[in-house]
């Protein structure tokens, strides 16, 4: 057992010390890491407002194969203090037509939300994003009518995406151009 | 020796533990009078939250010789909290509850002088909380908890060898309630496992996949998850975000989320079970309360006198079926962010004169360190700054200009702790720069 106090010098000294220049959170710590160690793939880039604060970026999002081949998706990550605890909220920027996404810009994707454990990085939210746009899954629906279209036509399904990605009403749904021009 | 004054028989109790020997003490305890002394005029105690379990510590505080007291809480008294908050009065509803405990103690406890603090944890630095002795929090957020947690680690200075210095060491008893289910823990930080340690002993928010909220709910929970993930962005009734507190928001969502039960048939959808999901509320039991109160408050006792062995260091308590105690000692995690990243310490001879560039090239070529890319941030002014980071390069095209800047252009002072996170170390590692006193410079 540790003695805390020996009744000699008892008083606390609150002024000793001078200025704050520690605190450093768990978040802070971890996020340090995760953003130093991101490893995107080619497909995607990172943008950060303010190089200071790391807990809010862009994350985009240009596949190169699949149904959204050539589109230019922009997510905003917003990692809260309670990280790792707790998964960063990410919604997507960009109105897209998928079946997963809806026109809010909420994302299903489980790591997002049931499955997230503390031991997944901004590294793995990355590839599941990127996973969402190569695998559109139709049994998960967010967007009913795209998950349905997909489900029964995917032809018209394709095309749907490739017209909304052009910039175009899918039904009544008017979704902004999103074609990466480079 | 001090005399004891025969009018003062308040404190009599107190007495036959501090200035008597007993079988159960702790070894090296010599009792002596100066003991409640230091109780009644030194120690300064902090009770973090003056909720469900800050009304039953203070009281109990005030009435073991504690006398200067501060107690720090954010929220207001409402009607709901007057069945278990007994410093609380209908007439005190609206008002901050850390200022009504602290008139109710001063007013009823005579010579006890409580202070209270009616703002967030966050807005206190590090000067404040160095100034007491113990810390004790009835916390219900775990972010909350996770703060406290970091600011009492960043507290401790370590001497030259990297071992705290246990002068700058505040222990914190933490105590938490649910329903007829409590825990007590004893954290001396860095020395015993930290809230970060035993994360898991929490377990994370309840959530659901969101298409299930989307297109299959089942539960009444699923509807009112719904209205706030979903509809309340897209519908925004009162252009701001959603306020668990606020009545006009609580029915909103109550009304939405029936609107939604009847669509899919679904039942048991009541404006309780919506309060419950929206602000997490956990049931509380005042007995379970005053029980982990009393607990703590007793850790309070041992720690600022040494007069017993303090718990070591986490203890359930559990009256659903009979009453349940069980003490165990939980483990440091190694892995620990918040606690467990050891701080080590460069010597700076010329802060004027080294550039970060150089700061960099030595951490790439110590023998000691050999890092390979390492990514640098720091606190200053209570903000984060990114001093340096390469892989990613929207930050290293706005961070680069760093580089070529001495520490003290980056206004980085003697003591300053960077983070860096490097490929070759699993978690990020923490470094102080301690500047050498070369040259005399004042800034
Ligand atoms: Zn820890």
């Amino acid at each position: 057992m540790i003695k805390l106090f020996s009744l000699k010098q008892q008083k606390k000294d609150g002024e000793s010390g001078g200025q704050q220049k520690s605190t450093r959170s768990a978040a802070q710590l971890r996020i340090t890491k995760d953003i130093n160690e991101l490893n995107l793939p080619r497909t995607c880039t990172t943008t950060f407002p303010d190089p200071n604060d790391l807990l809010n970026f862009k994350m985009i999002i240009c596949p190169d194969e699949g149904y959204y081949r050539s589109g230019r998706f922009i997510f905003n990550f917003k990692v809260g203090p309670n990280y790792p605890h707790e998964p960063p909220k990410v919604k997507c920027e960009t109105k897209v037509y998928h079946p997963n996404i809806d026109l809010e810009g909420n994302v299903c994707l489980n790591i997002l939300r049931e499955d997230w454990k503390p031991v997944l990085t901004i590294n793995s939210i990355v590839y599941g994003l990127q996973y969402l746009f190569l695998e559109p899954n139709a049994e998960d629906p967010l967007n009913k009518e795209a998950a349905d279209v997909l489900q029964n036509n995917r032809r018209l399904f394709e095309h749907n995406v490739s017209k909304a990605m052009r910039g175009a009403y899918i039904g009544n749904v008017y979704f902004d151009r999103c074609l990466n021009t480079n | 020796m001090v005399e004891i004054v025969p009018l003062n028989k308040k404190w009599n109790y107190l007495r036959k533990i501090l200035e008597r020997s007993g079988p159960f003490q702790q070894e090296t305890f010599e009792p002596s009078g100066e003991i409640l002394e230091f109780l009644n005029n030194t120690c300064k105690i902090l009770v973090i939250g003056a909720g469900g379990l800050g009304c039953e510590l203070l009281k109990n505080f005030a009435m073991m010789g504690f006398k200067n007291i501060d107690v720090i809480d954010m929220d207001i008294i409402e009607l709901s909290n007057l069945n278990r908050q007994f410093l609380f009065r209908r007439k005190d509803i609206g008002k901050s509850k850390a200022e009504t405990a602290a008139e109710f103690i001063n007013k009823r406890i005579a010579g006890c002088k409580v202070t209270p603090h009616f703002c967030k944890i966050q807005d206190y630095d590090e000067s404040f909380y160095r100034q007491f002795h113990v810390i004790v929090s009835g916390l219900d957020s775990i972010v909350a908890r996770r703060w406290i947690n970091g600011m009492l680690i960043s507290l401790v200075k370590y001497d030259d060898d990297g071992n705290p210095d246990v002068s700058t060491i505040v222990p914190m008893i933490d105590g938490g309630t649910e329903g007829f289910k409590g825990n007590a823990r004893v954290i001396l930080p860095t020395l015993s496992p930290c809230i970060d340690c035993t994360l898991d002993l929490y377990p994370p928010q309840v959530s659901y996949p969101l298409c299930t909220i989307a297109n299959t709910p089942r539960l009444p929970e699923h509807c009112i998850e719904y209205v706030k993930v979903i509809l309340w962005d897209k519908e925004n009734p009162f252009n701001c975000a959603l306020d668990g507190d606020d009545p006009e928001h609580l029915s909103f969502v109550f009304e939405k989320a029936q609107e939604r039960a009847n669509k899919f048939n679904i039942t048991g959808l009541t404006y309780r079970l919506v309060q419950g999901v929206l602000k997490n509320i956990i049931p509380a039991v005042s007995s379970t309360n005053a029980v982990i109160a009393a607990i703590c408050a007793s850790e309070v006792f041992k720690i600022a006198t040494s007069c017993y062995e303090y718990l070591n260091n986490y203890m359930v308590f559990n009256d659903i079926d009979g009453i349940y105690t069980y003490k165990y000692e939980a483990e440091k995690n190694p892995e620990c962010l918040a606690c467990s990243s050891k701080v080590r310490t460069i010597a700076i001879k010329n802060p004027s004169s080294m550039t970060l560039q150089d700061l960099i090239d030595y951490l790439c070529n110590n023998p000691e360190y050999q890092l390979k890319n390492p990514g640098l941030t720091t606190t200053l002014n209570g903000k984060n700054k990114t001093l340096y980071m390469s892989t990613v390069k929207s930050i290293e095209e706005q961070t680069r200009c760093n580089l070529t800047q001495s520490l003290h252009e980056l206004n980085l002072s003697d003591g300053q702790e960077l983070v860096i996170a490097d490929v070759t170390n699993p978690n990020s590692i923490i470094v102080k720069l301690k500047f050498t006193d070369n040259e005399v410079e004042m800034y």
